[in-house]
């Protein structure tokens, strides 16, 4: 089954998610793609409390994320 | 090269550089292969550190070069150029990358992009320890095999592998042909590398600069770096012509940029091989850390503030309550040392004039800045030892929210609480910045962070006047500080740095137990700083200043006569609309500007009172509201000088340091006016 595809931004705690599309400049996209996020990734979102940037997980590292940046990362829900 | 690199050989000196992601404990390892004998400094042309060590084994000697910790060699930021420019033009014999066991696919990507450079690699897999408590294991023999080349597993943190590592090392380094890794892209783009490659051998030139399969795959990635380069030769333009056009068919192909289709398959390539090597015993659900569990308390959305507050809290309690009594015997062993000094010149028969620029000028000059050694030291202490047990990142991340009042994200944060202890580090601090308008705007309002050196202004001035208040009147000028700093931050932000700043990403390492040693490594190199500081530039001020107080001659040092008071009586008249237009606050802010306790040293000396009779001088002189002016121009105007010098080099342009001098100048005198003004018309005065 595929899921939607939703900024990651929009993801509650808890939820497993593999990574579709990265918008934002050329210059977002290749930190995120040196943090390890990249088209197909999966990763768990930790923690998403508003007001303060995303925790998510990819494989055994955490990473903090500011809310501006989580939402230009196009998800698909679902494991 | 050849001869260069036997010449090498002969003299059995070999040049090994540290490779790794930031928190992949390169760090550790480098002071563990180094131990003290280590050189901070900069790399030539930018203001990335470069640290460098010496360690001899048998009848090597080694020389370690720290290249800066960073995720990829992709040359957007000024460390990734920084490290990919020594690996490509300097060629160290050996390259060690350390690979943190516990995030192994993250750390590859670096290596694999090492070995495509041609770099002669030895992993070192660091943290192995902590692949047992994940209920994980790394086959490291396949491993190895996988990527053609050493690798040894170690744990820095207890000097477990070291040896080993330092033995394969020196063995890798004798090894003369190094064949770059050759990544499979896959069909299509691997007929086009081919293209490439074939017309950069077709330039001898470029073929022997740069291993061509490497360059082709830079050339296709749209290296910006490696695409000005080739632009400046005319004969190339076909090359870039015909990546142009490739570049264009295969975006269309696969509906993505360049760039990411690359990294894409160097993901893949990593992916697979982790699948080989990683043996994970653990589902995904029962992979919940500790970290992760000590996280949901640490940053959780109600305790995670009152946590941030007690461990900053604790933090300052620990400076202060253990540096006050260091405080006091520093200040009576530099009396002692001047006594001693004075006496010993006395007898070698040296006139007044050198006593007096011994004792009035140098030990009392440079004293009154190193008194403030024990409390910056214990300061950095605990600030190492929140950094290293991990728990830094997550204060980043709770401040995060109000950093953008500023327009500034969380990882400002920790420039700006250094700035508490001493301005000087904090502005070196700023580093970790990416982003270069945030750092520029981190280091302006840095001073505006109240000092440790600051406090014994206050103290004075406040316990003179405030009797009981004094606390009180000591928290407002660290309140205003802090004010300022977001008021300005926000104006700097808005008519300086009117662009996009960076997004906040930080990593979010696993919770660690600090080392001592590494601690306290870490607290030295950020203490050494204002130690070097104070051994150079302060010393030439503080002659300079004491020529100015003892000139023209025969005059009483540091009266109104000499130079010095004149140039403060001078002055003085702008300070009137402030409430204290005398010469000698005059005189004492001129000093203050070599390091702002002097500010009290000062006084004393122009009352000629020692710091026991000043407070009643200072009580007949001033009145509580001049008094607070008073202390208002000493936190906001004009940094040290110290901080002066880490501003340039920070910042590496003259236009902003004298930005920093003059804004805090304007700023201090106006909030000083300020404060006197409407002071008085509230009959305060």
């Amino acid at each position: 089954m595929r899921g939607h595809i939703l900024p990651l931004g929009f993801l509650r705690a808890g939820c497993s998610a593999v990574v579709r599309d990265l918008h934002g400049t050329k210059d977002l996209r290749q930190r995120l793609n040196n943090l390890g996020l990249l088209h197909g990734t999966k990763i768990d979102v930790v923690k998403n409390d508003a007001g303060s940037p995303l925790i998510i997980s990819i494989g055994e590292g955490r990473l903090a994320i500011a809310r501006a940046m989580a939402l230009k990362i196009m998800v698909e829900e679902g494991s | 090269m050849e001869v260069l690199q036997k010449a090498r050989k002969e003299s059995k000196k070999i040049v090994l550089a540290l490779a790794g992601n930031p928190n992949s404990g390169k760090t550790t390892v480098f002071n563990a292969l180094t131990g003290a004998r280590q050189h901070v400094g900069n790399w030539p042309g930018v203001t990335v550190e470069k640290k460098e060590g010496q360690f001899q084994s048998g009848e090597y000697t080694v020389q370690v070069v720290d290249l800066p910790g960073t995720y990829s060699l992709s040359a957007y930021a000024e460390d990734e150029a920084v490290a990919r420019n020594y690996l490509l033009f300097q060629k160290p014999d050996v390259v060690v990358n350390i690979v943190d066991a516990t995030n192994l696919e993250r750390n590859l990507y670096l290596t694999v992009q090492l070995l495509e450079l041609g770099a002669n690699v030895v992993v070192a897999l660091n943290m192995s320890d902590e692949l047992g408590a994940r209920q994980m294991e790394i086959n490291v023999g396949e491993l190895s095999r996988l990527l053609a080349v050493p690798v040894v597993p170690t744990v820095a943190t207890r000097n477990q592998g070291m040896k080993e590592l330092v033995a394969m090392a020196l063995k890798a380094a004798g090894e003369k042909e190094i064949l770059p890794l050759r990544l499979n892209y896959g069909e299509e783009m691997e007929k086009e590398l081919a293209v490439l490659e074939k017309e950069i051998l077709a330039s001898p030139d470029l073929a022997e600069k740069y291993a061509p399969r490497w360059l082709a795959v830079k050339v296709l990635e749209g290296d910006e770096f490696i695409l000005k380069e080739l632009q400046r030769h005319q004969r190339l333009a076909p090359l870039l012509n015909r990546r142009h056009e490739a570049v264009k068919k295969l975006e269309a192909v696969w509906g993505e940029d360049m760039e990411s289709l690359l990294a894409d398959r160097r993901y893949g390539f990593i992916g697979g091989l982790a699948r080989e090597v990683v043996i994970r015993r653990r589902s995904a659900e029962e992979r919940l850390s500790i970290s992760d569990k000590i996280d949901r308390v640490v940053t959780n959305r109600y305790l995670g503030i009152p946590i941030f507050l007690l461990a900053m809290w604790a933090m300052f309690q620990f400076t202060f309550k253990l540096g006050d009594p260091l405080i006091g015997w520093t200040e009576e062993l530099f009396e002692w040392l001047g006594e001693v000094l004075g006496s010993l010149l006395a007898a070698l028969g040296a006139g007044e004039l050198i006593s007096s620029l011994v004792g009035d000028g140098i030990i009392a000059g440079v004293g009154a800045v190193l008194v403030f050694i024990p409390p910056i030291f214990l300061l950095f202490f605990a600030i190492s030892l929140l950094e290293d047990s991990g728990y830094m990142a997550r204060a980043a991340y709770i401040v995060d929210r109000f950093m953008h009042a500023l327009g500034l994200h969380g990882k400002s944060f920790i420039p700006l609480l250094i700035g508490f202890g001493c301005n000087t580090p904090a502005i070196m601090a700023t580093r970790t910045l990416e982003n270069k308008n945030d750092r520029i705007i981190t280091i302006l309002i840095n001073p505006l962070m109240s000092c440790a050196a600051r406090l014994p202004v206050y103290v004075l001035f406040a316990g003179a006047f405030f009797g009981a208040r004094q606390g009180m009147v000591i928290f407002s000028l660290y309140l205003l500080g802090i004010v300022l700093a977001i008021l300005m931050g926000v104006l700097f932000k808005r008519f300086l740095f009117k662009g996009e700043s960076s997004h906040f990403v930080l990593e979010l390492p696993p919770y660690r137990m600090p080392t001592l040693k590494s601690t306290l490594l870490h607290m030295w190199e950020r203490g050494s700083a204002f130690v070097r500081k104070a051994g150079t530039i302060i010393v030439a001020v503080v002659i300079l200043v004491w020529v100015l107080s003892s000139l023209p001659a025969g005059v009483e040092y540091a009266s109104q006569e000499s130079i010095l008071g004149r140039i403060g009586s001078f002055v003085a008249p702008v300070f009137k609309p402030a409430g204290f237009g005398t010469w000698e606050a005059a005189a004492a802010l001129i000093f203050g500007i070599l390091a702002k306790e002097v500010v009290v040293g000062t006084l004393g000396v122009v009352y000629g009172m020692g710091e026991a009779g000043l407070s009643s001088a200072i009580a007949q002189h001033w009145t509580p509201l001049s008094a607070y002016a008073f202390m208002v121009m000493t936190l906001i105007y004009i940094p040290c000088i110290a901080s002066i010098a880490a501003i340039k080099r920070e910042t590496n342009s003259w236009g902003w340091m004298s930005f920093a001098v003059g804004y805090s100048l304007v700023l201090g005198w106006l909030m000083a006016v300020l404060v006197y003004q409407v002071g008085t018309l509230l009959g305060l005065g």
